[in-house]
Order: C-alpha cells, then structure tokens, then sequence
C-alpha cells in the first residue's frame, strides 16, 4: 500500500443516497466519504450498483434521496451544482467513449477551451503535457480509431486530466480492453495514484487493488457491504457474500 | 412535327435552371428549419417534442401537390400577394423540413449514447456538446439518406409545375405541345433528371459502403 493520505479534508460526501430505477432500488441508503488523496476500490458483483453511485458523483444519474457534496458543492439537481462539480470531477468510461471524429489532441483540447475558457494555444500546450503523462504523444495527430483500446483508454484519461480535477472516477477501465491492454491502462492509473490524485475506482483488478487502494468497498444488490483497508479486505472479509465474491473473481485471476 | 432545335434546347436548359435553384431552395431552407425540428424533437421539453412530432406527421402524411396548393392558394388567402416563386419555396422548404427533420431525428438518436455522457462528465454545455460532438457524427450518420431525400426533392420539383411554376417538366411539355414530339423531348428531360440525380445517388451509395466499412 502506499502511503495513506495525509490531508484529511473531505473531498466527496454521500450520505444516505438512494435511488430507483423504476421499482428497481438501485442504491440502498449509500452514505461515504472520501478525502483528498484518497484511493478507493468499489467492487462487487455486476448489477451491485457500483457504476451507478460514482456516475451519481458527477450527476450522470439523478438520485432520489440522500445528499452528495463534492469540494463544497451540493448538488441539488440545478445547473449551475452540476456545472460546479463537473468542474472537479474527470471520469473514465469502459467504452473510452473519445469523440470520434476529431484527432487525439482536439479530445483533449475541447472541453478546456469551451469550458473553461482557456485559448486554443494554452488548450493545446495541457493537452500535450498530459498526453506526454498517459505516454501517448506520438500519438496526437490520429483519430482514436487509429489507436488500440489500450492507447484510446490511455488518451480519454489525458483528456479528463486535461481539465485539472480533483477527482477521478473510473467506471471499470479495462473491462472493455484485451488482456495484454490491461496493463498499460493500469500502469497509467497507478501512476495518478502516486502522484497523489484521488480516484474512485470501479474495478474488478485486484491486483491494482491491493497495490494501490487506501480502502476496499465491496457492494452487492444496491448497498455497501464491507469496506477495508486492501491487507484487511482479501485477508479476512468479514462477510460471506465478500467471501464468496472474492472466491469466484480470485478463481479467474 | 417541329424540329428540337437549339431554341427548343435552351428553353428546357431555362426550366432546369429553376429546377435546380427550386431543390437548392428548398434543400438549404429545409435544412436550417431541419436543423431546428430535429434538435426540437429531440429536445427535453415536451412541448417542442410533441408539435414538432405532429408537423412532421401532417408533412408526411399528405402529398406534396397538396402542400403545394394549401401554401399557393392560402398565403393569397391571407391577402397577401405572392408570386409563384415565393409559395412554391415556402411549400417545398416546408415539406423538406420535416423530412429531413425526422432524418436527422433518427441520426442524433444513433450517435452512441456514451458520447453524450462523456461530453457531459467534460462539462459540455448543449451548444457545444451539440456543434462539438453530437452533430458532426450525427451528420456522417445521416448522410445516406439526407442525399437520398436530396433526390426524392430534385424530382419532386416537377409538382410546382401545378401553380404555373416553369420548371423542367413544364418546359418540357410545352415543348411537347409545339412540337408533338413528346417521346423524345420527355426522353430529353427524363434524361437531365437522371444526370442530375444518379450522380447523387452514387455518391449516396459510395459514401454509405465506406461507412458500412468503417464501423467494422
């Protein structure tokens, strides 16, 4: 594990989220909060609503009760709370999700400049810096579909890091990616993690996991079952779904 | 039987000018009213989604010559004096609007949804989220059939003959009638129609093969 973070401001809070889809209750009185720096793991089985409650972090989904704070922000389903915490936040898609039709530099220079104002010329100097990071530069002046998944994952993390969050949340990076892409997505994560991000992670790589997590949680049927440092969380879950989920992934690693 | 002589020729060569200006016409302002139908039914308000989805279903749902006497004959109602020109130009930006409205409807809902929600993770407004990312690929995705309906409206030009509109056809029948040579001069205009169209077509059909490619 590194070294746990030593700022202790709360950077997001959920208290008591719930939200439904129809009569489906997909997150059951979620109540978290992460501080700066800090890294996180969700994990769970699909359908637990994981990727659900961190795409509820930057309002990709409403939620119907409860209260999210990110850096002061509440949101409270107006524009301007979205605008304002969208502004923290940068997220990581499974599907990589580039804009098509425009070059690798253009992704990463759009949202900057219609955003956040910044000129074409201070645009394309971040985009640069932070495609150098994600070691794909070379790769600037292609369309993504040019690329392979593991460079186009590499490119949408550049392009969130292009509008300087706080906050990163991955909604399982490399499930989309063939198995000799996972590491270079991972690698590029880990090297986010040291540099003191803070991330929310939904993965389903262990191994990243216990290299890099601050805190394990584990979800199942819309609710936080366990969460533990990563040593604690493999070692001994204290719950028999954890176990039992933990049996079934750790089979296939 | 009269001869098909030059003056003959440039007599149609006239009417296709007006056939061509009139799908000009009707192609740019139905594509700016286009524009606004299909960003309005796709729109979250209701309201706009529902008049839109009944403009598009009136437009549909009733042929062209009769758009094109509601609109020649009830502007003149309204007591405003219009020339032939003006009305077949609303008529046809009318109808092209809610055709090509529903069209590109169909080709923003095909952009991948993902798209949308990276834009909006990014903090994209509607504007740029639109013009930035949604619009061009919508656009690409739309083209098969955009030009598709670009022919269908070419063709389709030939109705404002009804209103005493000039056009190919109509210069072609009254060559027709001068000459009683009917066979040949509608092979002549059926002719222009083709080289006009087929060009498009092709191009339609080109343009939807290297697609088909490019998604796989």
């Amino acid at each position: 594990m590194l070294n746990s973070a030593k700022d202790q401001s709360k950077l997001i809070s959920l208290e008591d989220v719930q939200k439904w889809y129809g009569t489906f209750h997909a997150l059951k009185s979620i109540s978290l909060s992460v501080r700066k720096g800090e890294r996180i793991v969700l994990c769970g089985p699909s359908g637990s609503g994981k990727s659900t409650l961190i795409r509820c972090i930057n309002a990709l989904e409403t939620i119907e009760e409860g209260k999210i704070v990110v850096e002061g922000h509440v949101l409270d389903g107006t524009t301007r709370s979205i605008d304002a915490v969208r502004r923290e936040v940068g997220m990581v898609f499974q599907s990589f999700n580039l804009f098509p039709h425009i070059t690798v530099l253009q992704n990463c220079t759009l949202a900057p400049m219609r955003v956040r104002g910044v000129s074409h010329a201070d645009a394309e100097r971040l985009a640069r810096k932070y495609l150098e990071r994600v070691r794909i530069l070379d790769q600037a002046d292609k369309y993504p579909a040019q690329l392979s998944g593991g460079q186009q994952q590499r490119v949408a993390i550049a392009r969130a890091l292009c509008m300087e969050p706080k906050v990163m949340l991955f909604d399982e990076p490399t499930s989309a990616l063939d198995p000799e892409m996972v590491k270079e997505v991972l690698d590029t994560m880990i090297g986010l993690a040291r540099d003191g991000m803070t991330m929310i992670c939904v993965t389903h790589e262990m191994g990243f996991a216990r290299q890099v997590a601050d805190r394990v949680i584990f979800m199942d049927s819309g609710e936080i079952v366990e969460e533990a440092e990563p040593e604690v969380f493999f070692k001994s879950p204290e719950h028999q779904r954890t176990k039992t989920f933990l049996g079934e992934i750790l089979a296939h690693h | 039987m009269g001869p098909i002589g030059e003056d003959q020729f440039l007599f149609l060569m006239q009417g296709l000018k007006w056939t061509v200006l009139l799908a000009i016409v009707g192609f740019i302002g139905g594509g700016i009213f286009g524009t606004l139908i299909a960003l309005l039914r796709t729109s979250k308000n209701k309201v706009a989604r529902t008049i839109t989805a009944g403009y598009i279903g009136v437009v549909q749902g009733t042929p062209l010559l009769m758009q094109l006497f509601v609109v020649y004959y009830g502007v003149a109602l309204l007591g405003i004096d219009v020339n032939a020109w003006i009305a077949v130009a609303v008529a046809f930006t009318l109808h092209a609007s809610a055709f090509l409205g529903e069209i590109w409807r169909g080709s923003i809902e095909a952009v991948p949804k993902g798209q949308t929600e990276a834009a909006n993770a990014l903090g994209l407004h509607y504007v740029s989220r639109m013009k930035d990312v949604i619009l061009p690929q919508a656009l690409k995705i739309s083209m098969p059939a955009t030009i598709g309906f670009l022919v269908q409206l070419t063709k389709g030009t030939s109705l404002a003959a009804i209103v005493g509109f000039i056009e190919l056809t109509r210069a072609g029948q009254i060559i027709s009638n001068q000459t009683y040579r009917p066979l040949l001069v509608f092979g002549i205009v059926g002719a222009i129609y083709f080289i006009i169209c087929w060009p498009l077509s092709y191009a339609g059909s080109r343009l939807e093969k290297r697609m088909a490619k490019a998604a796989r």
